[in-house]
């Protein structure tokens, strides 16, 4: 039994430290972002391998989901005759969850694994120390504009998967079950509202690509540098990722849409 | 632990270093110098914290004990910005060469150019194609890391090193798993840049023969302790048994073969129970 | 350095698609663009009841929309609901005698104020009123009435 509060008491220490290292290393990043704007280059090399190479998973995945929720959408509303409020629940979804949501998960699992093992394995093959030794601070160099492609490209991949959504789901609704399109459209467009359900979708967002780059970068910073810690540091960005960005999404919705 | 030699002319100085990692004690209150302009050797078995020792060098550790001065300065009393000065002025190769991946050779090593100066890029072009000749890789300029082999990758991290034209270079394990041409070429190169280029070498390394080919001075550590120390002559005659141990390979000697257990007929003989 | 150039056109573009998802959802999906739209006007009517009807909902003839509610306060002295209502300019040849009924669109979708243009040569004004109405259907209500009718017919 004391055994078990000795452990207990050790693991809530290391969990403590390792979010106060976490905390520091966050100002560490934040603190070079001038640096970075001054050099764009570095940021747009970052923005190509964050966000463009994530841009297909997620315009599929977002196509793929409208279209499910097109036709899921219409067979339990039409039990209801209310199949013209279709593009209001498609769109109010994607805007509000699935959008952000779905998207940083995906993210979290394309992008930010890789940023992980890159930046695991840079610390592995000593480039990091290198780095320190030719007197560039890899943080402010490597770590600040993968920090920054993560945080922009973040809410415009969300609002891509929510577009190609609401597009997917117009093409079963309209395409294939015969919702008039106008009504999708005007539907919709009288039900979600610029700044409640916009708005608020893209802030997720961006606290979504803030916390899963936050995390991703972290990880791959803390790794043990061998291959074995860096792919189980791989596998922790995923999971605290996950559990981060549904945690978050909780306490935002209640945030926003809570007194309605 | 006295000094035999004077510290007048020494670049580094480590006085009274003590470190440790966990429970283990790596150095226990050694001191050291290395003189400029030579090359001075660091030797010892793997495990002996050769590698810690140039990292605490370079301040990116920090001693439990002990002053570290480099050039006159205490390494680690420098502020972040006077640190990062320092480091200009030193070069260090790593024993994997710890290139860039993303980046082939020539941008590599024009690297420390371009986030150090503002040289215009044919300027930094001459420089970059300068070191690369140094090296004997200018025709590598385009290839990327993972296309270069282990000696090559050093000989670029070699002429990224000196891109700046620093002071003093720190080499950590230059020869290890080289095979005989990379190696002598690396021995070859280290002794010639010395020389040209004036700088000050220390080098880290197990490796007996070549080491005590090119190095000027020697150190041998073991436990945590200065065990010998010398030209290359005065080591290949110590008297010390543990010196003659390690540098005529022998496998047995102050350094047991056995790792500690006890005794080998009572645990042949007895029931193999658990313990 | 030559791949550099057209990384930097595909970033562009990234970029520029991710904006124009952004966009997408502002215009598009979202009411925006009913704000941003130039010219209207305002009218308003005097509902006995308005239901569910909400700031935003639609303004709808013949099924088109035509504008959207601005305002509903409730009238003290008449104890009445009083919508008023942004109509676009374009649509400025509203007869005076046009009924305003609060519909359902299915349901159990959202409810929006539909007009009924009369015969009148007059058009409706600026701050126009309307002065036929027809109040939400209070389904409750409706349920209870017609409860009540069929007991009543049972009695017979």
């Amino acid at each position: 039994m004391i055994q078990f509060i000795q452990n207990l008491g050790k693991s809530t220490r290391t969990s403590f430290n390792k979010l106060g290292r976490a905390t520091y290393f966050l100002f560490e990043i934040i603190s070079g972002t001038l640096g970075i704007l001054l050099r764009p280059r570095l940021l747009v090399n970052q923005l190509y391998s964050v966000g463009v190479l994530s841009f297909l998973i997620i315009t599929i995945s977002g196509l793929f989901v409208g279209m499910v929720l097109g036709l899921q959408g219409y067979y339990t509303l039409s039990d209801f005759g209310a199949e013209e409020t279709l593009g209001v629940m498609v769109a109010a979804s994607l805007v509000r969850e699935l959008g952000p949501v779905v998207s940083a998960l995906l993210f979290a699992g394309r992008a930010g694994s890789a940023l992980t093992a890159e930046i695991g394995l840079m610390k592995a093959t000593e480039q990091l120390s290198g780095m320190e030794m030719m007197a560039v601070d890899p943080i402010k160099r490597i770590l600040t504009p993968r920090f920054l492609a993560g945080l922009i490209s973040m809410p415009l991949l969300a609002g891509l998967f929510s577009a190609v959504g609401i597009v997917g789901g117009q093409i079963i609704g309209s395409g294939l079950l015969g919702v008039d399109q106008g009504i999708y459209w005007s539907q919709m467009q009288a039900s979600i509202d610029f700044h409640d359900d916009i708005i608020n979708g893209i802030i997720k967002s961006v606290v979504f690509g803030f916390v899963t780059s936050w995390i991703a970068l972290f990880e791959g910073y803390d790794a043990i540098p061998t291959s074995e810690g860096v792919s189980r540091a791989t596998t922790r960005t995923v999971v605290n990722s996950a559990f981060s960005i549904l945690g978050l999404d909780f306490i935002l919705t209640a945030l926003m849409f809570g007194d309605n | 632990m006295d000094n035999s030699v004077s510290s007048q002319d020494s670049i580094v100085s480590v006085r009274n270093l003590s470190f440790s990692r966990g429970n283990k004690k790596i150095f226990d209150d050694i001191s050291l110098d290395f003189q400029r302009g030579k090359i001075t050797a660091i030797m010892g078995p793997s495990g002996t914290g050769k590698t810690t020792l140039l990292k605490l060098i370079g301040g990116q550790l920090f001693p439990e004990q002990g002053v570290i001065t480099v050039d006159g300065q205490d390494v680690h009393k420098l502020r972040r910005n006077e640190l990062y000065e320092l480091r200009k002025r030193l070069g260090m190769l790593f024993q994997s060469g710890a290139l860039l991946t993303d980046m082939n050779v020539f941008d590599n090593v024009a690297f420390p150019l371009r986030e150090h100066t503002h040289l215009p890029e044919s300027m930094i072009r001459t420089l970059v194609l300068m070191k690369l000749q140094a090296v004997g890789l200018r025709g590598a300029r385009n290839l990327m890391p993972n296309e270069l082999s282990g000696g090559m990758a050093r000989r670029v991290a070699l002429a990224r090193a000196i891109a700046l034209d620093p002071m003093m270079i720190l080499y950590d394990e230059p020869f290890t798993g080289q095979d005989p041409i990379s190696m002598g070429v690396l021995v070859h190169l280290i002794k010639s840049l010395n020389n040209i280029l004036g700088l000050t070498s220390i080098i880290v390394s197990h490796d007996v023969h070549d080491t005590s080919a090119i190095a000027d001075y020697i150190y041998v550590l073991s436990g945590g302790k200065i065990v010998g120390q010398g030209t290359p002559e005065e080591i290949q005659q110590s008297d010390s048994e543990w010196v003659q141990q390690f540098m005529t390979g022998a496998a047995d000697g102050p350094v047991h073969f056995h790792y500690p257990a006890k005794d080998y007929v009572d645990d042949l003989m007895s029931t193999g129970k658990r313990y | 350095m030559q791949h550099t150039n057209t990384q930097d056109t595909i970033v562009g573009l990234f970029v520029a698609s991710g904006i124009a998802g952004l966009l997408f959802l502002a215009m598009q999906v979202s009411n925006l663009s009913s704000f941003v739209d130039e010219d209207s006007y305002t009218i308003t009517a005097r509902f006995e009841n308005s239901g569910a009807l909400k700031v935003k909902s639609q303004v709808s003839a013949a099924g088109v929309k035509i504008g959207h509610v601005i305002g509903i306060n409730f009238d003290p002295k008449t104890y009445e609901s009083v919508v008023k209502m942004s109509i676009n300019a374009k649509y400025n040849t509203l007869p005076d005698d046009t009924t305003a009924s609060i519909f359902t669109a299915g349901l159990l979708g959202e409810q929006y104020v539909n007009l009924d243009p009369g015969g009148s040569d007059v058009y409706l004004q600026k701050d126009g009123k309307i002065e036929i109405t027809q109040s939400a259907i209070i389904l409750e209500k409706a349920i209870g009435q017609f409860l009540f009718k069929s007991a009543a017919e049972e009695k017979k």
